[in-house]
C-alpha cells in the first residue's frame, strides 16, 4: 500500500505534517506494510490535508484529513472521494505545467524522469541555439509574471547580443496576493523549473543562472535547494549537462521582503546587492541585465512551462488557447472561495464559469460580490464582467489584466472603499521611491480616499487625476497599476464611497 | 533560535568572508548575519563596507530598503500576519486587530517581556487558504485570533 501525503506549504498549514505522522504511527501500529510518500500538492487546497491511498488500483483521494481520522482512513471505513483524477475539479484541468505537481516526491530525479522530467532537455541538446528560440516562438509562450511578453522575443534578443557573459535569472518573487503557483510548482515540481532554465541557458547561450526567490516562502527555498543539488550530483547541471558537452549551473538567492522586487530591473538591482531600485528603461535586461550582462528574466511559470513545450513540441502547446493567449495558464482561486486551489486549463475559460462553477462561489455562503484579478495592481470586476474569457487581451478590453493569473474572491461583506485606501496604502509602503507619481501620489491616495470616507465629496475628482498621474508618470507597473485597483473599486462600486457621505450629510 | 549577544568583529568577519565568491554578496551576507544574531549589528557595516568597498551609507542604504533586515533583536517569537487582499477577504483585519490588541502592541511592536513581535507580511502564497500566518517560520492556514496567540504563548 502506497498513501500519498503533500509537503506543499499550503498542506502544511492547514496540518499535513501532523497528519503524515499520525499515519506513520498508525501503520507501525498495525504492523500494515505501507509507505507513506510525501508529494506535491494537487492544487485542491479545500481537501488539505489531502490523503491518497493507492491499494494496487490507482490513487484514491481523501480529505479533508485530520490526524484523529487516520485510523478510520487504515480500516477503510472513512469515505474518501474516489479516484483522485475523477474530481471534478482536476478532471476537467488540462495539466501541461503542473502535470506532476501533486504526483510525484519533488525531490525524487527518478520519479521526474520517470514521468517525461527531461526529455524536453534531451531534445533541446539535440537543437542549435537558433533552433531551441524558434521553437518557444512558434510555442506563443508569453511572460506568465503578467506583462504577458512573448517569450520567445525576448530570448531571441538575448541570443543576438554578443557578451562573454549571459545570464538567465527566474523571477520568483511571487508577491501579488492570489498567486501562489510559483510557490506550488518550486515546492512540488523544482526539477521542472531547473529543467526550463537550462534549456533557456542552451538557447541563448547563457551558462548561469540565478532564481531570485522571495523569503516569505521558506519551504520553497529549502526544496529548491536541496534540488539543484540534487541536479548538480546527477550531471543536469554543471559543466557538462548531460554529457552533451555544454555548460550551466544555477544558484538560488533569497530576497528580503520587498515587493518592488517583482519588477525585473529591481530584481536585478537587488540581485546585485543593491537597493531594490527600478532601473530606467531602455537599456533593455536582455541587453543589459545582471552585471550589466545580457540577461533573460523569465517569471518561473514561464521557464516552468519550456519543459513540455520541448517534450510535446510546440505546435502541440500553441494547439491550446484563446486568440493571442496561447496555451494553458495555471489559475489561482482565492480569498472567500468554497473550492480554493490552482486550476491549470487553456486560456478562454470564461471568469464567471471559474468563479461559480470551478470554485463554487463563496466560503462564506454569501453572495460573491467583487473579484480581484492579477494581484495587488489588478483591477475590481464585478458581477457584470464574468462573461468576461480568461486572456491577456480579453481582460485589457475589460480595463483590467490577468497578471499572474490569480483571482481574489470577495463576499458583499467587502468594503471596497477599504480595498481601495488598502491599495495606495500598499503603493506607498513597497514604494522604491525613485519616481514621484508614486513615492508621493500613494501618500496623497490615501489621503485622498480618507477625504472621501469623511464625506468630502470633491476629493472624488482629486483621486481620479492623481490616478491619471500615477498610470502616465509612473517608472513601473507599481505607481503605474495602483491606479486599477483604485479606479475600479470607485468606478464599479460607487455606493462603497458614497454612503458614508449620505451618512454624514 | 538566534544569539542575542555582542557579537564578536573577528566572527562577523568570518560570516562575510564565507560568501565573497558569490557575484552580488551583499544580501546573502545580510541574511547570514541575520540567520546567525537575530538582527543585522551596526558594527557589521562597516566590515561589510570595508569587504565590499562600499562606503558605509551605501551599505546601510541597501540595508534599510528592505523590510526583512532588522537592527536590533526580536522578540522570542516571531509572528507574521498577512496583511494582503485575499487574507482580508477572509477576515484578516478583524483577526490581526485583535491580536494586537490582546498583545498590546501596534505592528512591528515587540511586548514589554520580549515574548512576541508581531510584523505584517504581504502575502504567504496561502491565499486558497486563508487568514495565513507564519509563527516562527512555521505556516498557519485558516488562522484565527485564539490559535494564534496560543501559538505564541500568550
Amino acid at each position: 500500500m502506497k498513501i500519498y501525503i503533500s509537503m506543499d506549504s499550503a498542506a502544511k498549514a492547514l496540518g499535513a505534517d501532523q497528519v503524515a505522522a499520525a499515519m506513520a504511527t498508525e501503520i507501525a501500529a498495525r504492523g500494515l506494510h505501507a509507505e507513506i510518500i510525501r508529494t506535491g500538492s494537487r492544487g485542491m487546497i479545500w481537501l488539505e490535508p489531502l490523503v491518497e491511498i493507492d491499494r494496487g488500483q490507482g490513487r484514491e483521494a481523501f480529505g479533508p484529513v485530520s490526524p484523529a481520522d487516520v485510523a478510520a482512513l487504515l480500516a477503510g471505513t472513512m469515505a474518501g472521494h474516489g479516484p483522485t483524477e475523477t474530481i471534478p475539479f482536476l478532471a476537467k484541468q488540462t495539466r501541461l505545467t503542473f502535470a506532476r505537481c501533486g504526483v510525484t516526491d519533488p525531490l525524487s530525479l527518478d520519479d521526474y524522469t520517470a514521468h517525461g522530467g527531461l526529455l524536453g532537455l534531451r531534445r533541446a541538446l539535440g537543437l542549435s541555439r537558433a533552433e531551441i528560440v524558434a521553437e518557444v516562438t512558434a510555442s506563443g509562450l508569453r511572460g506568465r509574471g503578467g506583462a504577458g511578453f512573448p517569450t520567445g522575443i525576448k530570448w531571441n534578443t538575448v541570443l543576438g547580443a554578443q557578451a562573454d557573459q549571459k545570464y538567465i535569472v527566474c523571477n520568483a518573487d511571487e508577491g501579488d496576493s492570489g498567486t501562489f503557483a510559483d510557490r506550488m510548482i518550486m515546492e512540488g515540481d523544482p526539477f521542472c523549473l531547473i529543467e526550463g532554465m537550462v534549456i533557456a541557458g542552451l538557447g541563448v547561450g547563457a551558462t548561469k543562472g540565478y532564481v531570485y526567490l522571495r523569503s516569505e516562502y521558506p519551504d520553497a527555498i529549502a526544496v529548491m535547494n536541496a534540488a539543484v543539488d540534487i541536479a548538480r550530483e546527477a550531471g543536469v547541471l554543471g559543466a557538462d549537462v548531460l554529457g552533451a558537452g555544454q555548460a550551466f549551473d544555477m544558484e538560488i538567492r533569497v530576497g528580503a521582503g520587498a515587493y518592488v522586487c517583482g519588477e525585473e530591473t529591481s530584481l536585478l538591482n537587488s540581485l546585485e546587492g543593491k537597493r531594490g531600485v527600478v532601473r530606467a528603461k531602455p537599456p533593455l535586461p536582455a541587453l543589459e541585465g545582471f552585471m550589466g550582462k545580457p540577461t533573460v528574466v523569465n517569471n518561473v511559470i514561464s521557464l516552468a512551462t519550456v519543459p513540455v513545450v520541448f517534450e510535446k513540441g510546440a505546435a502541440h502547446y500553441a494547439a491550446f488557447g484563446l486568440g493571442r493567449s496561447k496555451g494553458t495558464i495555471p489559475i489561482q482561486i482565492a480569498g472567500n472561495v468554497a473550492h480554493g486551489g490552482l486550476f491549470e486549463t487553456a486560456f478562454g475559460m470564461p471568469l464567471g464559469v471559474l468563479i461559480d462553477e470551478i470554485a463554487g462561489g463563496t466560503a462564506t455562503g454569501r453572495p460573491v460580490k467583487a473579484v480581484q484579478i492579477g494581484g495587488p495592481l489588478g483591477a475590481y470586476f464585478p458581477r457584470s464582467k464574468f462573461d468576461t474569457p480568461f486572456g491577456y487581451e480579453e481582460f485589457d478590453g475589460q480595463g483590467g489584466l490577468i497578471g499572474h493569473a490569480g483571482i481574489v474572491v470577495f463576499d458583499d461583506t467587502a468594503d471596497m472603499l477599504g480595498m481601495a485606501r488598502f491599495a495606495m496604502e500598499f503603493c506607498a509602503i513597497e514604494s522604491c521611491g525613485k519616481c514621484t507619481p508614486c513615492r508621493i501620489g500613494a501618500v496623497r491616495g490615501v489621503e485622498t480616499i480618507d477625504r472621501i470616507a469623511q464625506g468630502d465629496g470633491a476629493a472624488v475628482a482629486v483621486l481620479t487625476d492623481l490616478c491619471e498621474t500615477m498610470k502616465d508618470g509612473s517608472l513601473c507597473a507599481l505607481g503605474g497599476f495602483t491606479p486599477f485597483p483604485v479606479m475600479s473599486a470607485l468606478t464599479h462600486f460607487p455606493d462603497d464611497f458614497a454612503t458614508r457621505k449620505e451618512a454624514a450629510e | 533560535m538566534t544569539r542575542a549577544t555582542h557579537p564578536e568583529t573577528a566572527e562577523m568577519q568570518a560570516i562575510i568572508d564565507r560568501h565573497l565568491g558569490m557575484e552580488g554578496p551583499l544580501l546573502p551576507m545580510f541574511h547570514a548575519l541575520q540567520a546567525e544574531y537575530g538582527y543585522v549589528p551596526a558594527a557589521a557595516l562597516p566590515l561589510l563596507a570595508d569587504t565590499l568597498n562600499l562606503t558605509v551609507a551605501e551599505v546601510h542604504g541597501v540595508k534599510s530598503f528592505y523590510h526583512d533586515f532588522r537592527d536590533h533583536p526580536a522578540g522570542r517569537h516571531i509572528l507574521k500576519i498577512c496583511r494582503a487582499e485575499a487574507c482580508q477577504a477572509m477576515g484578516a483585519n478583524d483577526m490581526s486587530a485583535r491580536v494586537l490588541e490582546r498583545l498590546g502592541i501596534d505592528w512591528h511592536g515587540t511586548t514589554p517581556d520580549g515574548d512576541v513581535t508581531v510584523e505584517p507580511v504581504y502575502c504567504l502564497g496561502l491565499c486558497a487558504c486563508g487568514p495565513a500566518a507564519m509563527v516562527d517560520g512555521r505556516v498557519v492556514g485558516r488562522a484565527n485570533s485564539d490559535r494564534l496567540l496560543a501559538e505564541v504563548g500568550a
